[in-house]
């Protein structure tokens, strides 16, 4: 497209000058505007490790080990969110990948379109609702709900294990994961379904020519033809998880401790930053914050970078965005 | 459902062809049976969130709710404030966001070369991975902190900057859709190339572009994380004045689902009622167009 530009019939009927002029202009204008989200982004990793730093060389690494956050004290540790964050996350991604590969696989494969059609409409509605509201049913339907049914249980037959002990209270680290869950649904879907559409029809015929069911033609031979693009998938989905603010700040409990138990109040990274940044002193606590916030950045980051990376492998750079 | 199935295998070898065995068939229909269930678990949450917020939501939406703010002092009043917040923060943003991310598409699907072109559509597709509350951060720092006052202008900027990748991915695969010989026939004609890229090419691509746009839009309204350390919220009324706090709906909503109050939790459901179906009319009214197309 771009050797059109400037040799067309145009330009040579009317002269070079009068038409260059504003193409050059307009090719100009809209090259700066695309490098403003490149500067974004860029401005975005370099405030943060800048506004980030006082805090990263007071404490060096062990800001990522130290398991005491005192204000007080003016002692940061950043351990009890990072378990925090990729506890909430992990129960997400135990719930949430299972389903959501099952149900990609059955929109993709098993499902008449005068199903399918509407189910991915529908679940493609779950990610228009915003975080605050699934936040609010978190707190007043969800949680209450799991601490009188699901946690209950959990601790009744499995309370003895000290991960899954009690009391449940319904705010705490399980109501979260159940939250994100939720979230991390229709990426994992939309984004698994098209990798699998996107696998060769002979990968199926070939195998459902030698006799298998649909069932063994998806788990041998569609699957593993789409492996790398539904772990792509699972990880994007992943990176949501860890970055969701609203809805897990507002159902986690916010107890800034280590969690001993899934039921225990805890603390995600995002939900620190949200319930305390604008009480923090200006100085060593806010620049406490926001190196939690880069050590969130650098996460979420490379698990972008990986994701996007094993999804194009498969299914090229357009697919699973709406 | 395992259960069931296994007790009929019968109906399992029918549906399977014959030649399987029987306990390969009864694992296919199980297994596609459970693929069913999964689908369902997706839908159930939708229609709880649903059921709840309208039940809750809709008996709490009032007159009040919508044209008073909220009384100075104890409970009571609305979420004027909050409507108003987001009815100029969120269009600001849309103004911001919507013209750099349709003509940095048209950069990058257009003019630019393959490896500024990969470069700007990775860094479009990190930010959109980038948590929202890190952006607010990220604007706090340059927006707030040196005028040591929370704005409405800050909180602008910060939904810009979410709806900026988002704006600019949509257009760009619309713009990939327009076929070349539109392209073509316009610079056949004489038309210069940037006359061709305003009146066909963008001008064909439009439904996918506003489809994008109003997306982002409804995306945005939603979003409260990043106005947390930027507009921060007010419960006064503040029409046009940029440089000070103002309030959103979601703001509204997570500050007053904290309070141990029920009228005030209430309140909260309301709001949450009157968000949602903005956002769900946008995206259902949105998508309705394009689904068949995109399903296929």
């Amino acid at each position: 497209m771009t050797t059109l530009q400037g040799t067309g019939p145009s330009a040579r009927r009317f002269g070079q000058a009068a038409s260059r002029i504003p193409d050059v202009a307009f090719r100009s204008l809209s090259g700066t505007l695309a490098w403003v989200v490149v500067a974004a982004l860029g401005l975005l990793a370099s405030l943060l490790l800048l506004d980030g730093s006082q805090a990263l060389s007071t404490f060096g690494l062990s800001f990522l080990t130290g398991t005491t956050w005192d204000p007080i004290a003016g002692v940061y540790g950043a351990l009890p969110f990072i378990v925090g964050t990729l506890g909430s996350s992990l129960i997400a991604l135990l719930l949430g990948a299972p389903i959501g590969l099952l149900t990609a696989i059955f929109l993709a494969e098993l499902a008449p379109r005068r199903i399918a059609v509407p189910l991915t409409f529908v679940i493609e509605l779950l990610a228009a609702i915003p975080s605050v509201v699934y936040g609010l049913w978190g707190v007043f339907v969800l949680g209450p709900f799991l601490q009188s049914t699901v946690e209950a249980w959990i601790v009744g037959t499995l309370g003895w294990i000290p991960i899954f002990a009690g009391p449940p209270f319904g705010m705490g680290l399980f109501a979260a994961g159940v939250i994100l869950t939720l979230m991390i649904l229709p990426t994992i879907v939309a984004i698994a379904r098209d990798v699998i559409t996107s696998v060769p029809d002979a990968q199926r015929e070939a195998m459902l020519a030698l006799g298998a069911t649909r069932w063994e033609t998806i788990t041998r031979s569609v699957l593993p033809y789409a492996r790398s693009g539904i772990i792509g998938a699972i990880i994007l989905g992943l990176g949501r998880a860890l970055g969701e603010t609203m809805a897990v700040t507002m159902v986690i409990g916010n107890r800034p401790e280590i969690p001993h138990s899934v039921f225990d109040s805890s603390q995600t990274i995002a939900s620190q930053i949200a319930t305390t940044f604008n009480e923090a002193g200006i100085g060593l606590q806010t620049s406490s914050l926001i190196a939690l916030g880069l050590v969130l950045l650098v996460i979420t980051m490379s698990l972008n970078v990986v994701a996007r990376l094993l999804v194009w492998q498969v299914a090229g750079p357009s697919s699973g965005r709406r | 459902m395992a259960v069931v199935v296994a007790a009929r295998p019968s109906i399992a070898a029918r549906l399977t062809g014959v030649g399987v065995g029987r306990r390969r068939a009864a694992v296919d229909v199980a297994m596609r049976g459970l693929a069913l269930v999964a689908a369902l678990l997706c839908v159930v949450p939708l229609a709880a969130v649903l059921f709840f917020v309208a039940t809750r939501g809709a008996p709490a939406l009032s007159l009040d709710l919508i044209t008073k703010p909220p009384r100075a002092l104890g409970i009571g009043g609305g979420a004027a404030n909050a409507l108003l917040g987001t009815l100029q923060m969120v269009p600001l943003a849309a103004l911001m966001a919507v013209p750099v991310g349709i003509l940095g598409a048209v950069y990058v699907a257009e003019f630019g070369d393959r490896r500024a072109a990969g470069v700007i559509r990775f860094c479009a597709d990190v930010l959109v991975g980038v948590p929202s509350i890190l952006v607010g951060i990220f604007v706090f720092t340059f927006l707030v902190l040196p005028f040591k006052q929370f704005n409405a202008f800050a909180g602008s900027v910060a939904l810009a900057i979410i709806m900026l990748p988002v704006v600019m991915r949509t257009t760009e695969e619309s713009l990939h859709l327009v076929p070349n010989a539109l392209r073509e026939a316009s610079l056949a004609l004489g038309v210069p190339y940037w006359r061709t890229v305003v009146s066909v090419v963008i001008r064909t691509g439009l439904p996918g572009i506003l489809t994008g746009s109003m997306l982002a839009f409804a995306r945005a309204m939603g979003e409260t994380a990043p106005l947390l350390f930027t507009t921060l919220g007010s419960r006064l009324i503040n029409v046009g004045d940029f440089g000070q706090p103002m309030d959103s709906l979601p703001l509204f909503i997570y500050v007053n689902a904290r309070q141990p109050v029920n009228a005030l939790n209430d309140q909260a459901w309301g709001v949450a009622f009157l968000l949602l179906v903005i956002v769900l009319v946008i995206n259902v009214a949105v998508r309705a167009r394009t689904w068949g197309r995109r399903i296929g």
